[in-house]
């Protein structure tokens, strides 16, 4: 088993320490893993690039419908995802009057949504929208990247999506939506 | 009646705290959530495709495991564009465009994926290069003495 009889058999050097070496890097990883905050949020790539075309049916009887045309000149807008039977989007709610009030336009996508549970919605928690288009199939969602409700997009004036807010938007994010808004219209 | 009130509110305390975990919608599945193509075929890929896409809403599953009504959504997406003749590869895309390369349980070539395809190579190569070693030794030791 010894090597050739010419050769000394070698010292063991750095390679000893090796194993422990890829073991403690090993442990690092896995303890990394663990401390990191967990984000199971899955963002869109579809940031910079046109919204899809789509032609929605209204879903409530007094606001129309939603269509990819309506986003293209005019000015920025915010696109909100949401549904009547989504918690968070009842949260979200005074935030998006709030946004309204400072002047930003707001169309819906009500996603798998009844007319009458979304009336009822709509009446408890205010109608922000200028427009809310009706997604049974979560065509408009999918088709944009968006992976849960509430969501809120801002596409600017020529119908390009410019940022996803994933989530209810929070009254600290108020100014912020509205700084995003500003900087779609430049 | 004074026990029916009781037996009403007991109900309603064991309801109510329930009420957000039930928050999902009452529609109907879309059409080919849960309903097969007509032609085997084209169900075969369609199945084959959707157990390598990620369920977004509970994402360790695929959306061929999952029962999420936004699962159901992408399957009638896929089934769909399936039955008008898209390629897989093609939707797999589509969805990767959307959604990042997460969506996807296969992984794609690229530049920083490719130490994936290319570690069996180098293993190979490696212990190639070790044998090669080793057996000259060999040699060397069988010709010496």
């Amino acid at each position: 088993m010894s090597g050739p009889p010419s050769s000394a058999p070698r010292k063991p050097g750095l390679a000893l320490w090796l194993p422990l070496a890829l073991f403690a890097a090993f442990l690092a990883l896995v303890v990394w893993g663990l401390l990191r905050p967990d984000n199971r949020e899955v963002a869109s790539t579809f940031i910079g690039k046109p919204i899809p075309a789509f032609d929605l049916p209204p879903a409530s009887a007094d606001r129309p419908g939603l269509t990819r045309a309506q986003f293209v000149g005019g000015k920025p807008r915010l696109l909100n995802i949401f549904a009547s039977w989504c918690g968070p989007c009842a949260v979200e709610a005074p935030q998006l009057a709030q946004l309204a009030a400072a002047g930003a336009e707001i169309d819906g996508v009500a996603i798998r949504d009844r007319k009458d549970d979304l009336a009822r919605f709509l009446a408890a928690n205010g109608n922000p929208f200028a427009r809310i288009g009706q997604d049974d199939l979560s065509k408009v969602q999918i088709g944009i990247g968006s992976s849960g409700v509430p969501e809120t997009f801002v596409v600017d004036a020529r119908g390009v999506i410019r940022y996803q807010h994933i989530g209810a938007i929070m009254p600290d994010d108020v100014p912020m939506i509205l700084g995003k808004l500003k900087e779609a219209g430049q | 009646m004074k026990r029916s009130r009781f037996i009403l509110a007991a109900g309603a305390a064991l309801v109510l705290p329930l009420a957000p975990l039930v928050a999902q919608d009452s529609m109907p599945p879309a059409p080919y959530a849960y309903r097969q193509l007509p032609d085997p075929a084209q169900e075969a890929k369609a199945q084959a495709l959707m157990e390598t896409l990620r369920c977004l809403k509970c994402q360790s599953q695929s959306i061929a495991d999952s029962d999420a009504s936004m699962a159901g959504d992408m399957r009638n997406e896929v089934r769909t564009r399936i039955a008008a003749g898209e390629q897989p590869e093609a939707i797999r895309q589509w969805l990767i465009d959307r959604y990042g390369d997460y969506v996807s349980y296969t992984p794609q070539v690229k530049p920083l994926t490719w130490p994936l395809f290319a570690a069996p190579a180098v293993f190979l190569a490696l212990a190639a290069l070790l044998l090669r070693g080793r057996f000259r030794r060999a040699n060397l030791r069988k010709d010496k003495p």
